[in-house]
């Protein structure tokens, strides 16, 4: 696998190649909650529906734990996996603060404060002080 | 002859439409921003358009990891809203315009833009949402629109180049049109917004001003700003604003800025909406 010159930001997940080979089920199984009748299903069978998708295991278990973080380190992309977010409806503000390990209140004030700074969130470097 | 008179730049969040659709616009939350989308309406209202091209990018609605173009042009009689998760928004049916937009297809692809055509496809947030922030909330959308969807999901996106160059090929086939119309091209999405990882939340107010001041003082550094740099200083989400490089490259050089409004936050972004006139 080359080395891409997005490695060394920290905290995000870029949706590429490698992300979409290792995401792909988890990310069809997303969509399919666009449709109301799947919606239903998931929600009376969670485990039951998440088996139609050849995920894996420890995909169904993130999905089924709501790991969100969790979710992105195994290929998932935010598009797909808000799908899951609005099944529960959760909005961005709760996901965003999910994903920064913060409380929804916390993560809300952050924004409204102008959002989080660019400024020390460039570098993985930055993080690792 | 049809002509591309104008240029708009807007954000195209879900909670923005959702306020619109729930009657939240007047909540302190949200006032501010809506405040600033009064002129840009009275604009449209002003200038009724015969058509819109709008750039937009779909979010796991009509297009999945199934199949992914990088550009695609929606050539049909209709388009429905998409259900993206809660049941498709109440708006209008948004109407195309066929003629037009096989007349777009067929030159572009001959002009060597390997556009892919689709004949099917329902609209989500991403083209609504802008139509909602110019329009608000008419019986019917006030003028025919076609859809061109960018892949703006899968790294890597095309460059912003490559979408300024199209645009400048959107705008020499309006021309080669026969009818006399009134073409709008909205460029959507942005500004800068991280939606995922534990950098979510980062917004950078000073790259959006920039990036606003630019549309018309120097395009030449906007189009060569690699995927990265949108990565780091926009954050993951913030490269959508190559579609504003798009609606860009279809307005001519000395294309003027004549309505801006920029608000922090609107959900999770720097909501930003920039108006462009060509010269008449």
């Amino acid at each position: 696998m080359s080395k891409k010159d997005y490695d060394d930001i920290p905290g995000t997940y870029v949706f590429d190649g490698t992300q979409n080979r290792k995401g792909y089920h988890l990310n069809m199984f997303c969509m399919s909650l666009n449709k109301a009748e799947n919606r239903e299903q998931f929600a009376a069978d969670p485990e039951g529906y998440l088996m139609t998708f050849p995920m894996t295991d420890e995909q169904r278990k993130a999905v089924l734990d709501r790991d969100w973080l969790g979710m992105l380190r195994l290929g998932g992309n935010i598009y797909y996996t808000f799908k899951i977010a609005i099944f529960d409806g959760m909005t961005m503000q709760d996901a965003g603060a999910a994903m920064s390990q913060v409380t929804v209140e916390d993560f809300k004030k952050m924004l409204l404060d102008g959002g989080r700074p660019v400024e020390g969130n460039r570098y993985k470097s930055e993080w690792e002080k | 002859m049809a002509k591309i008179i104008a240029g708009v730049g807007t954000s195209h969040i879900p909670s923005v439409g959702a306020a619109i659709d729930n009657g939240n616009t007047q909540q302190e939350y949200w006032k501010p921003l809506f405040d600033g989308y009064g002129p840009a309406r009275k604009w449209m209202e002003e200038t009724k358009p015969d058509v819109a091209i709008i750039v937009f990018n779909d979010h796991a609605s009509a297009f999945s990891l199934e199949l992914i173009p990088t550009f695609a042009i929606g050539v049909a009689e209709k388009f429905q809203p998409a259900d993206e998760g809660y049941g498709p928004r109440q708006v209008p049916v948004v109407n195309g315009h066929p003629e037009l937009a096989w007349h777009l297809a067929e030159s572009l692809i001959l002009d060597e833009f390997d556009m892919t055509i689709v004949n099917e496809m329902p609209v989500d947030h991403g083209l609504t949402v802008p139509l909602s922030v110019m329009c608000d909330q008419p019986r019917e959308w006030p003028c025919k629109v076609i859809p061109l969807a960018v892949n703006v999901v899968q790294y890597p996106q095309p460059t912003g180049k490559r979408c300024y160059n199209l645009g400048q090929a959107i705008a020499k086939a309006v021309e080669s049109f026969d009818e006399d119309l009134n073409v709008v091209i909205f460029g959507t999405g942005g500004m800068s917004h991280q939606l995922q990882g534990e950098r979510a939340g980062l917004i950078n107010a000073d790259f959006d001003t920039a990036f606003l001041d630019d549309l018309t003082a120097d395009v030449d550094r906007l189009v060569k700003i690699p995927h990265t740099e949108y990565l780091r200083e926009a954050g993951s989400e913030g490269i959508e604003l190559i579609m504003w490089l798009l609606m860009r490259g279809a307005l001519g050089e000395e294309a003027k800025e004549i309505y801006r409004h920029y608000h922090v936050p609107a959900s999770n972004t720097g909501a930003g909406l920039i108006i462009l006139e060509n010269e008449k």
